[in-house]
This record gives structure tokens, sequence and C-alpha cells, in this order.
């Protein structure tokens, strides 16, 4: 188990989950968002590669309207 | 006419645009108001905002449900931001979203006004531009400062016509006009349209395009508000390409005097 702070919000997960685990756990279409993992920007193509750990600072955003 | 729209067309940064009108996607009631009025503008690019994913509701729709980004080009935004580094953060999230590389960049100096701080404009387009996105920049209706930006490398200057959502039109003509005449870059009408006609008069002094929210969002009826500008950005277009009259300070009669009774 570890414990993170995803969009602010403190969230539990196994241990040995990745970015992509977590995109999938929340239903979350890869095509449509972008990660940043403690400050720096991952690619999508290491979503699968990278596992989360204790205190990791995560930040999913997507597009929403706006001006 | 229709030769004369074939041949004027409108280019940002290379990306050939259908429509002068480009439309903010934020303040509808609800994403199908927004997407039924983007669809009645006209529009073929709308500027989108980066936003927090909401993890604890999994049904939310999308923006990109209701509009496709394969069809509407979306122009992701720095609004809200009041700092180069916020900017620069949301922008390359932006461009790892979707590869996109044709932004818009604000950023902003004042909660009451929304103006932009353009000492932080500057230096962040600079940045970006070395970056390789395609910088189009929100800012002031000051020609020399939207000068600075174009040297700067910018690929669209974005005047304020008055503050954002304000609804109060064209503040400045003559500065406008100024930036005009000494950009080889699209100049484009950002902020402070209210009303259809305000378009008019952006696009008949020469602007190469406006982007509308607040107005059309904000109208009793937002789609026939959408309508409306297509049409006045259509006319002030036409209006400018075919050149005004001259104006005179006594009357001329519009009917020969020859052959009176």
């Amino acid at each position: 188990m570890a414990k993170i702070q995803l969009n602010g919000k403190k969230v539990v997960i196994k241990s040995k989950y990745s970015i992509l685990d977590l995109l999938k756990k929340y239903n979350l279409d890869k095509k449509k968002i972008a990660v940043e993992y403690n400050g720096v920007i991952v690619p999508k193509v290491f979503f699968k590669k990278k596992y989360l750990k204790n205190n990791d600072k995560l930040e999913i955003v997507h597009f929403i309207g706006g001006g | 006419m229709e030769d004369n729209l074939k041949k004027d067309i409108f280019k940002v940064a290379g990306t050939s645009l259908k429509s002068r009108l480009i439309i903010g996607t934020g303040k509808y009631k609800s994403l199908s108001e927004t997407a039924k009025a983007v669809k009645a503008s006209g529009a073929s690019m709308v500027t989108v905002a980066v936003r927090r994913v909401n993890i604890l509701d999994k049904t939310k729709p999308l923006l990109s449900d209701y509009i496709n980004p394969k069809k509407t080009i979306f122009l992701p935004n720095t609004a809200g931001c009041f700092t180069s580094g916020e900017a620069l953060r949301t922008l390359r999230l932006a461009r790892e979203m979707g590869g996109w590389k044709l932004v818009k960049l604000e950023v902003l100096g004042d909660k009451k006004t929304l103006y932009p701080n353009m000492i932080e404009t500057v230096k962040t387009t600079k940045i970006l531009v070395k970056e390789g996105f395609k910088v189009m920049v929100y800012c002031t209706d000051d020609p020399l400062l939207a000068k600075k930006l174009e040297d700067n490398g910018a690929s669209a200057i974005m005047p304020l016509a008055s503050p954002i959502g304000s609804g109060l039109g064209i503040q400045n003509k003559v500065n406008i006009s100024l930036i005009i005449k000494q950009s080889k870059v699209p100049v484009i009408i950002d902020a402070g349209i209210g009303t259809a006609s305000d378009a008019t008069i952006a696009m008949e002094l020469g602007c190469d395009g406006v982007l509308i929210n607040s107005a059309i969002a904000k109208a009793k009826k937002p789609i026939l508000m959408a309508e409306a500008f297509k049409d006045a950005v259509i006319s002030g277009r036409n209006s400018y390409l075919a050149g005004r009259m001259g104006k005179n300070h006594f009357a001329t009669a519009s009917s020969p005097t020859k052959g009176l009774i």
C-alpha cells in the first residue's frame, strides 16, 4: 500500500501500482489527459512503467470549457 | 463577393481557419449548449482551459465528448494564470495532452480588472517560442508592447477591446488601428466585446479576427447570438475589404439634379 496525493486529495493505492493502473481505476482515457508526477510532466509512453510510491504527488489534468 | 471570400484566407501560424470568429467555451449553462453555440457560430477554433480532472466523479461528461477536437481546433489557454510559471506549466501540460503547439497565452496581473501583466507576458512568450510553441498572445492595446510581442515571436497579437467579460466593446479604436497597421502577424480582438456590432466594428477597423466568449454565453439566447456574431464578423470583414466611402461634413444628394422638374 502507498499513500499518494492525487489532484490535491489523499488517495491510498496498492503497491506496484503504475500511472496507467491509476488511470484505469478512475476510468480516464490517456488520450484525453496529461499527468504531472512530482512536478514533472510524464510522457504517455511511460505511464505503464512509472510505479507510484509513498508521498508521490500527482496532477491529472484535462481540457474544460474556458475563454 | 464569393471570389473575394475564397481568396481572403485567414491563417494563424500556418493554420488556415475557415472562420475569423474564434469562440471561448467557458460560462455556458451546459456542454450541450456550448457545442450548439460553437456550431451556430461557424467557428473552426475554440479556446479551452486546462484544469484538474474531477477524480470523485467518474461519470462527468468531457468537453471533447461534445466538441470533436479533430473537427474543431482546440486552442489551449492559460486563463486564470497570474505568473509566468503557472502559464508555462499549463501550456506544457496542454502540449503533452494532445500534441498542441498552437496555444493562447494570457498572464493576468490584477484580479479586479483581469488586465494582462505585460512584463510577464513578454517574458513568457519568449520562453514558449524557444520551446517550439506557436503563441497567440493576449495583451493590452499598447502598440509598443504589441510590437515587442511580435519581435519576440508571437504568432498572433490579441489585444483587449476592454476588460475580460465586461462587454464594454472597443474602448480605444486608435490604438487598435495602430496595432493593426504595424503588425505582420494576425491581430485578433480578444476580450470585452459585448454584442455583434462590436465585432463588426473590430473587423471594419481591419482586425484579422475576433475571439468571443461572454457576449455569446451570457446572451439571453446564446445560440441565436452565436449566429449573430457569425454574420457580424463576415459583414465587418466584407465591409473592410470593400473600403468605406469618405466622410463629408455636408450632404451630397443621392439623386442627380439634372432633369429636375
